[in-house]
């Protein structure tokens, strides 16, 4: 069996799944609940400044039958007394003392409230600190969350007011609502930050109610842009997540994965390009804290049947494989290919290749069914009909390179080889 | 033994010819099985079709929350898209082409997702249609059956104002008078009818029977052009003695009592012979069962793998408690004062393949006997030789024969559905019915 221990920063838990500071780590009855199912760790939802929440707060991208492929809040940070959350998390701290407790906190923008709400959170035992850099929504138009964010100087100067008194580990966590996530990382290590995690929400809009035209979610008649997330937002948090795995000034900086993790595929690709552990909020929204089950079980045998002994074995082995495009190899070449005893004629691969690509399938009619075949010297290793083929392995790219030797951009046009020439 | 009614009670009755095939209870259901469709180019299904319905269309347009496109998807390839979602072979057409078929997976639920569309419109009486000015175009109908209605409704949409000739009370034809209660409820029948000819332009003149109350003649001269829809009439008969015995009836108008009776007058034997195994045989011992019937027996000449109804069919019988006897052909019926008491059979064996591609029964010379207190005759239906004949309608023993056009030999005199194919489904009538009108539509230059 895997070992899935995970040690970020110092902070031990069973396994690298932390719940992410949101709405499932608000209150002590939630979090009590996710430890019994077997969470690594939590980071409490953010305690700050006063605020009042309203309704309603969450709306969701449905697709094609499949409900919340996107998710999306408009509520603010704790709407609890402080003085509540602390005494909760100083209780469960008690009853749980192998889980990571991480405190989320976002004070007013001054040096001396922040210096107070370290004090305070640091006071219950937690074990770490994360700074909510990122909540796109509410916070900003007072000068928080994302604001602080989206400014690496700001951001720089709240890092080192919170570093002057903090005893115990802290984690910025960065706004994706930027161009790059880069300088605002590169600001925090500056101001002294332990680690980074990423991604907070991105603005959204998920709809609009057609009868009524106001968009999701309604309150009173208005909606406000939110905070998105979910399934959705992965490949956006992959992206972002590797421009700092790939920064050679944060090598030494542990990155903690966030954006719409759901399986522990997810999980696996997020630690695959750099995060030392992940954590987890709408998967569990929708489906609750059970999930946790298969997140662990389905890491675990993963890592049996590739060998990897510990979760440390894996993180960040993707990313030297993700590069620049000019140091893509020209020579590469792949076509497509239909098992036809797999085809069930569907005839997706056909219409998508034919309207949209490179006519390069051939259709002989049949009735009912129609036969369908790669013109090879046509293809151009697209992927597109691998993608749309409801039958898995029906279509295979197989390689049939134009050249043995390895040959870029750079080299390509240095050579003066022919362009424009499909 | 006798042949008996208000063999059950009431709710039994109603129970028992509930629908065969429920609805999706909720718009989710819905939902749900349209986004299993994985939208085909060039679909199966739609090419399995006989009025080739843009089935992955009206799929999509379910899924996307257009119930309304939907419908009329649906209604511009086949204006009774309704009645045949529930009465069609769909496991040999479209279901059958299915292309989860070739994953060993359950195909789409097509028939069903279509009924949601359909019957929300003709319950809702939604105006998909709208009829071209009137052209001054003038058309008679023969018949207010599948093949009748398509055509006229085809005609009308296009300004071409339409008679309609009907023998019975009521349209329909088949769907109305000729198809299993527990597939498609009388009242389902007038709402759709009502349906079709809501679009205006077509008058029906009911309880007008040609070569009685009307002649091909007459017609011709009152009217720009003819659509003869006139459909099959009897069931064959079986050329046997005691055929005239008291307790053999012929399966037609068995369903046609059926159709326009209360179920508790209908009178079913204890021990009920159905002989042949097409859909109408299949409807025939099913509803004898459901009447009450102690037991019923098919009994047809060849074997399982050369039925001419599909399996899903068969199965209905067989969950029904029917029996079957393959290989068997009725020789003689018995009877004794009158009435049925026994109903020899010849053994039959496998030769070689008929016109038909089917291996062809031939007889042992062994027999065996049944008793049976009631023979349903349900060995296929023939054509209206004589009437056909009369007008002088080339016809081949009672098949109108037609041209590419729909045309048959007499200009202007189009036919089709089941007076020209002999009989066969609802859907086949339907896409008759349209060729028929474009015929028509060629013929007077209407465009």
């Amino acid at each position: 069996m895997a070992n899935l221990q995970s040690n970020f920063l110092g902070i031990k838990s069973p396994n690298p799944f932390w719940l992410a500071s949101a709405p499932p780590t608000d209150k002590k009855i939630n979090v009590i609940r996710a430890f019994e199912a077997g969470w690594g760790g939590v980071v409490w939802k953010t305690l700050g400044s006063q605020v009042k929440n309203v309704s309603s707060r969450y709306s969701a991208l449905n697709y094609n039958g499949r409900k919340a492929v996107g998710f999306n809040n408009i509520e603010l940070i704790s709407d609890r007394p402080l003085e509540i959350n602390l005494q909760e998390i100083r209780e469960v701290l008690k009853l749980f003392p192998d889980r990571a407790m991480i405190i989320s906190l976002m004070a007013d923008n001054d040096r001396k409230s922040w210096h107070e709400m370290v004090k305070k959170a640091q006071d219950t035992g937690a074990h770490g600190l994360e700074l909510n850099f990122g909540c796109p929504h509410g916070m900003v138009e007072r000068g928080m969350g994302a604001a602080v964010g989206q400014d690496p100087e700001i951001a720089k100067m709240v890092v080192e007011w919170v570093m002057e008194v903090a005893t115990i580990p802290v984690i910025t966590k960065l706004t994706p609502n930027v161009h790059s996530a880069v300088p605002g990382g590169l600001a925090a290590i500056e101001g002294g930050t332990n680690a980074l995690s990423l991604i907070n929400t991105i603005q959204s809009v998920t709809g609009i109610d057609l009868d009524t035209l106001v968009p999701n979610p309604n309150v009173g008649g208005q909606s406000v842009f939110g905070g998105y997330c979910g399934p959705a937002v992965k490949p956006i948090a992959l992206k972002m997540l590797t421009t700092l795995a790939q920064e050679e000034r944060m090598r030494n900086i542990p990155i903690s994965g966030i954006g719409g993790i759901t399986t522990w595929k997810d999980a696996v690709e997020f630690m695959l390009l750099g995060a030392s552990n992940v954590q987890v909020c709408t998967a569990a929204m929708i489906s609750g804290f059970k999930i946790i089950t298969d997140l662990c079980d389905g890491m675990s045998n993963w890592m049996d049947e590739k060998g990897y002994k510990s979760i440390d074995d894996f993180v960040g082995l993707s990313v030297p494989k993700i590069t620049k495009w000019e140091e893509l190899d020209i020579n590469f070449h792949i076509v497509a290919n239909i098992d036809q005893d797999k085809c069930i004629h569907c005839g997706l691969c056909y219409i998508s290749c034919e309207d949209t690509s490179h006519q390069s399938i051939a259709v002989e009619k049949g009735n009912p069914y129609n036969t369908y075949t790669i013109k090879e010297e046509e293809c151009v290793g697209c992927n597109l009909c691998k993608i749309v083929c409801p039958v898995n392995d029906c279509i295979t790219m197989v390689e049939q390179r134009k050249g043995d030797e390895y040959l870029n951009w750079i080299e390509y046009q240095k050579r003066g080889l022919p362009l424009n020439d499909h | 033994m006798s042949i008996q009614n208000n063999r059950l009670s009431k709710e039994v009755l109603v129970e028992k010819f509930s629908d065969v095939h429920p609805p999706f209870e909720h718009a989710e259901g819905a939902a749900i099985e349209a986004d299993r469709c994985i939208n085909c180019y060039d679909a199966p299904c739609t090419k399995s079709c006989p009025t080739s319905i843009d089935v992955p269309l009206f799929i999509k347009q379910i899924s996307s929350g257009n119930i309304k496109g939907s419908a009329k998807t649906i209604f511009t390839s086949n204006i009774m898209g309704g009645g045949c979602s529930k009465v069609c072979p769909v496991e040999k057409l479209c279901e059958g082409a299915c292309v989860y078929n070739l994953l060993e997976e359950e195909p789409i639920s097509i028939a069903k997702l279509q009924r949601y569309s359909t019957e929300k419109a003709i319950q809702g009486k939604w105006k998909l249609f709208e009829r071209k000015p009137s052209n001054g175009k003038k058309v008679a109908v023969v018949g207010a059956g599948p093949a009748g209605l398509a055509c006229a409704h085809a005609l009308s949409l296009q300004g071409v104002d339409v008679t309609i000739f009907e023998k019975e009370e009521k349209g329909g034809g088949l769907m109305t008078y000729g198809v299993a209660a527990y597939k498609v409820t009388p009242e389902f029948c007038k709402d759709e009818v009502d349906y079709i000819l809501s679009i205006g332009g077509i008058d029906v003149q009911y309880k007008k029977e040609l070569g009685k109350d009307i002649t091909l003649a007459d017609l011709q001269k009152k009217y720009d052009a003819v659509f003869l829809g006139i459909g099959v009439g009897i069931a064959r008969s079986l050329d046997i003695p005691g055929e005239d015995l008291d307790g053999v009836v012929d399966a037609i108008s068995f369903i046609y009592d059926l159709r326009t009776n209360d179920y508790s007058k209908i009178a079913v034997g204890d021990n009920v012979a159905v002989i042949g195994m097409g859909m109408t045989a299949i409807d025939a011992a099913t509803q004898s069962k459901r009447l009450g019937a102690k037991e019923v027996t098919m009994i047809y000449r060849r074997t399982e793998n050369e039925k001419p109804c599909t399996d899903v069919e068969l199965d209905l019988a067989k969950l029904d408690g029917c029996s079957f006897i393959w290989l068997a052909s009725p020789k003689e019926i018995t009877g004794e004062n009158g009435k049925v008491k026994k109903l020899v059979c010849n053994k039959m064996k496998l030769g070689e393949p008929d016109a038909s591609g089917r291996r062809a029964p031939v007889d042992t010379g062994e027999t065996f006997t049944i008793d049976v207190d009631m023979v349903i005759k349900a060995a296929g239906q023939i054509p209206f030789e004589e009437l056909v004949s009369k007008s002088s309608v080339q016809n081949k023993s009672g098949k109108i024969s037609i041209n590419n056009n729909g045309e048959t030999n007499l200009k202007g005199v189009f036919a089709g559905g089941d007076s020209v194919n002999g009989g066969k489904e609802v859907v086949d009538a339907v896409q008759a019915g349209k060729d028929g009108a474009k015929g028509i539509l060629g013929f007077l230059g209407v465009k």
